[in-house]
């Protein structure tokens, strides 16, 4: 099994392709998957630490009692994926708005283009 | 207790004509023409009785008893500096609470009758008594910035009643001028004051008291030393200010364009004199620097002289009077000057009595000729209006120095302290007779034209020539009596007088007494001498009037003509004026329009102007930044993480 | 290690794909494949029921959402032409792989530290938790009970949040008539 180090390089590769993703796309929507793609790869460090917990607990614990030990790996590796799960929840909703708002400036500019949604220039 | 009660009184004496000024001058224009007299001169006349009541009082104390502090409350506290709102009472501030309250009172009743009609005539009130208060604040004041503040008071009075009639536009200058010029040496006034705190806070004593200067001024300050001399320097800078002394003298004569009684009340016999009163306050600091005293002599000779000449070919009453009073204030200045501080206040007083005198005479002649001013339009007032010119008559006599009448023993005495004080030097007392000569001729040269001869009034006007009002009329006579035998107090012991003024303020000036003491002891012969020669000064003086007015009148004409260059030089003044505006206010000016049309307008308004053009051109070039463009702003953000992050590297 | 090398490649191809397409379709389908790979390494990690909620939500409704709008909207490939901002381009491009240099980098500092690093007490107790106590811990038992009560309120505000998403999705989105607004609705 790969240790940890591994996904977290994977999720902040993907993550700054999700960056370079928004910062070229000129198509709202491909603005918005880049966005996912950056959410994904969040997730992925989320839920790499939750399976790893036992080893990072060992670096950073130093004076806790041992009979607390199980407990609060059991705790911090369930609250890994319970943050990814929410995660999740808050793209979905945030995919919703954003596109209902891509829906209504196509409306009016009839286009999806971010380059030529400028009004709020000088 | 004699003192307590004394406090009380002197605690009372300067809120009457306060309480004067605020019914006055809050009731402007609402009171009845009447309520208005009554209210401002009968605050001055409460204030005259209270300080007559706490003068007979002091009196009966014991001489070292003479100096009383009363303290109303603290008015200025900053760490070790402490101003109380403070008087001292003691002869010398009870003397000149005499005059001011006094020759106030009468000359405020004499105003009922001159200004009767004014449309100002309460302004004119109000103005009046907050003149008294502030006097009375400048002489009772125990500490220097009380002085001070009543010194700025009776300048800021001074400025209202010279500009009492503003729409006319020569009033309005002249108060103007009298402002500024005042505040050249009221900026050397402040100047020494500072200089005095300093120097004796840098001693351990910080103080602005009056009494403890005195006092602690010959421990801790070296005689004829550079900082005494730079202080008296000073000190007297604001004296040459106030007291219209060379080389500030010029704004008193354009003074005379206020009503005639504020002439009298404070261009002669009251404010005037503040500079004689604040050397005298403070000459035991002035004592310390012979250098000083030596300037004050002999600028107050110069100016007697000076003045004096101007006086001698002035066609405008109160133009000579004023010149008059300048001559006579050098007078008070030269006695300042030779240590013999008393004759100087001795001669302020009997001066306050006779000049006031003649103003008011001066008055109530324009007041007869419809506001004539021009002597060559008077001529044989003499049997249309016999009180005003028996007055006249009797207040030029004094100030001539005729035996027997107050100027005579006064002016005498500064002449005989002049030749013989330490201080003093017989070319000091040669100039002064010199000036007593012309002080007798062109004093009576006044009278004759005025009073002698023909009538050369326009006719209409001599139609209604009248004799004043009683109200001016009384106030004249009271003060004729007090020019005739004010004198007496001062009767010197060479005329089997006990010099009972002299020993009054003795106290006052003991500290600055210790050298002029031995002039007492010249033989009564020196002084019998100096008085003859003062007689007979004032004799020719006389003489000269007579023949050359009324003997023979068309004798100044002629002799007019053949000096015509000094005779022009006179009568223009001299063209210090002239002088003064060329020297300093054309520079001034021509500076100051650089100063508006290049400075301001081209390099303060450019730095300001173009500091903000050059915003706006930066904000319009760096707005493009905002491209509106989500895609640029997603960037800066972006660049923001990467800079967020090197600084882990660089931690 | 092979199966997440695979997976790995994959994913990091499918990401560049999903930005670099003309088509916001093609992006689509790629994303689409990066999602299920994603689901693959939850796997690898041993979060089964992550990667079952990965494919349903994402993969299922969000990715058929953003087709939906591609559809509706009747977007074309090559809409745009050449990115006339030559500049955002390529710095864009540079911030983007400097943010990956300098988190690997760090990441490496983590790595480099823990090595050198002495073993606790506490860690024996830890090795003591072997492979099926992680995976209990991982399963979806623990996960619900953990979110049901320690993260009970997130969860409920998390509701409040879709609701509101809901309702705004739908107040934007609807056609706004100039002179009545409840005629179109």
């Amino acid at each position: 099994m790969p240790s940890l180090e591994y996904y977290i390089v994977l999720s902040t590769i993907l993550f700054c392709i999700g960056v370079w993703g928004v910062l070229r796309s000129r198509n709202a929507i491909v603005v918005f998957m880049a966005i996912e793609l950056m959410l994904n790869a969040v997730n992925l460090s989320l839920v790499a630490f939750a399976s790893h917990m036992k080893g990072i607990l060992a670096n950073i614990i130093q004076n806790i009692p041992a009979d607390k030990i199980p407990d609060l790996i059991q705790t911090s590796t369930a609250s890994g994926q319970v943050y990814a799960i929410l995660v999740m929840t808050v793209a979905a909703a945030e995919a919703a708005v954003g596109l209902a708002i891509i829906i209504s400036i196509y409306r009016m500019k009839d286009s999806v283009n971010v380059d030529d949604i400028n009004i709020m220039k000088w | 207790m004699a003192e307590d009660q004394i406090k009380t009184l002197v605690a009372l004496v300067p809120i009457f004509p306060l309480l004067g000024f605020l019914i006055n001058g809050f009731f402007n224009k609402k009171l009845p023409e009447k309520l208005v007299g009554i209210i401002g001169s009968g605050s001055v006349f409460l204030s005259f009785i209270l300080s007559v009541w706490s003068f007979i009082l002091l009196i009966g104390l014991p001489e070292h008893a003479r100096f009383i502090h009363a303290n109303w409350f603290d008015w200025i506290i900053s760490g070790s500096f402490a101003a109380g709102f403070s008087f001292l009472y003691d002869p010398l501030s009870s003397v000149m609470m005499l005059v001011v309250t006094g020759v106030g009172f009468l000359i405020h009743v004499y105003s009922i009758g001159y200004m009767h009609g004014d449309a100002g005539y309460s302004r004119y009130f109000a103005y009046l008594n907050l003149f008294t208060f502030a006097m009375l604040m400048l002489v009772m004041g125990d500490n220097l910035i009380l002085l001070y503040l009543g010194w700025e008071g009776v300048g800021l009075c001074s400025y209202l009643l010279i500009g009492f009639w503003f729409h006319k536009k020569s009033a309005s200058d002249a108060g103007k001028k009298a402002f500024i010029v005042n505040r050249i040496g009221d900026f050397g006034f402040a100047l020494g004051v500072f200089l005095i705190f300093w120097t004796f806070a840098s001693a351990g004593h910080p103080t602005v008291s009056l009494s403890e200067i005195s006092h602690l001024a010959p421990e801790l300050l070296v005689a004829g030393g550079g900082i005494v001399t730079a202080i008296t320097l000073l000190l007297f800078l604001g004296a040459t200010g106030k007291s219209a002394q060379i080389p500030l003298f010029v704004w008193l004569p354009d003074a005379m364009e206020g009503p005639t009684p504020v002439s009298a009340l404070i261009h002669a016999a009251t404010m005037v004199t503040a500079g004689v009163y604040m050397v005298a306050r403070l000459s035991a600091v002035f004592v310390l620097a012979p250098v000083t005293m030596a300037v004050i002599a002999i600028i107050g000779v110069t100016t007697a002289l000076f003045a004096a000449t101007i006086g001698l070919v002035q066609n405008d009453i109160k133009r000579v009077l004023a010149y008059s009073t300048v001559s006579q204030l050098g007078y008070m200045f030269l006695a300042c000057g030779v240590g013999a501080f008393a004759s100087g206040i001795f001669h302020l007083m009997t001066h306050a009595f006779f000049k006031a005198l003649l103003f008011l005479g001066a008055g109530s002649v324009m007041h007869a000729l419809a506001g004539e001013l021009d002597l060559r339009k008077m001529g044989g007032l003499r049997k249309y209006m016999p009180r005003t010119f028996i007055t006249m008559f009797i207040a030029t006599l004094a100030i001539s120095g005729v035996p027997l009448f107050s100027g005579f023993f006064s002016k005498d005495e500064i002449l005989y302290n002049a030749f013989t004080s330490q201080y003093g030097h017989p070319i000091l007392w040669a100039l002064g007779l010199i000036a007593a000569i012309l002080t007798a001729f062109y004093m009576f040269r006044l009278l004759f034209m005025t009073f002698y001869g023909k009538s050369r009034m326009d006719p209409e006007v001599e139609k209604h020539a009248h004799e004043s009002p009683n109200a001016m009329t009384v106030p004249l006579m009271i003060l004729a009596v007090l020019a005739l035998i004010g004198g007496y107090i001062g009767l010197p012991h060479a005329l089997g007088g006990g010099a009972w003024f002299e020993k009054f303020l003795e106290p006052v000036f003991s500290g600055a007494h210790a050298g002029a003491s031995e002039a007492a002891h010249h033989s009564y012969l020196v002084e019998y001498l100096l008085m003859f020669a003062s007689i007979i000064a004032a004799g020719i003086g006389i003489l000269m009037a007579y023949m050359s007015y009324i003997g023979n009148p068309q004798r100044p004409k002629a002799l007019a003509e053949k000096f015509s260059g000094i005779y022009k030089v006179l009568l223009n003044k001299y063209y210090v004026d002239e002088f003064y505006n060329f020297i300093i206010v054309q520079p001034i000016v021509t500076g100051s329009l650089f100063l508006w049309k290049i400075f301001d307008v081209k390099i303060v308004d450019g730095i300001a102007n173009g500091s903000a053009a050059l915003i706006g051109w930066i904000s319009a070039k760096s707005r493009t930044v905002h491209t509106g463009l989500v895609r640029n702003y997603a960037l800066m953000f972006v660049l923001g993480v990467v800079v967020l992050l090197g600084f882990v590297f660089f931690r | 290690m092979i199966p997440f090398v695979i997976l790995a490649v994959l994913a990091i191809f499918g990401a560049v794909m999903v930005v670099t397409r003309k088509s916001p379709v093609a992006s689509a389908v790629y994303l689409v494949m990066v999602m299920v790979i994603l689901a693959g390494l939850f796997v690898l990690l041993g979060a089964y029921f992550l990667a079952a909620f990965q494919i349903i939500v994402y993969a299922g409704a969000i990715m058929v959402l953003f087709l939906f709008v591609i559809m509706l909207l009747n977007l074309r490939k090559d809409e745009f032409g050449r990115d006339p901002r030559v500049l955002q381009k390529y710095l864009g491009f540079s911030f983007a792989v400097l943010i990956m240099i300098q988190s690997v980098i760090i990441v490496g500092w983590a790595v480099k530290d823990r090595s050198g690093e002495g073993q606790s007490v506490a860690i024996e107790s830890l090795e003591k938790t072997s492979d099926a106590e992680r995976n209990e811990y991982l399963s979806v038992e623990s996960v619900a009970e953990t979110l049901f009560t320690r993260f009970a309120y997130p969860f409920e505000i998390t509701s409040v949040l879709l609701l509101a998403a809901i309702l705004g999705a739908v107040v934007i989105a609807r056609r706004r008539s100039v002179t009545n607004d409840e005629e179109d609705v």
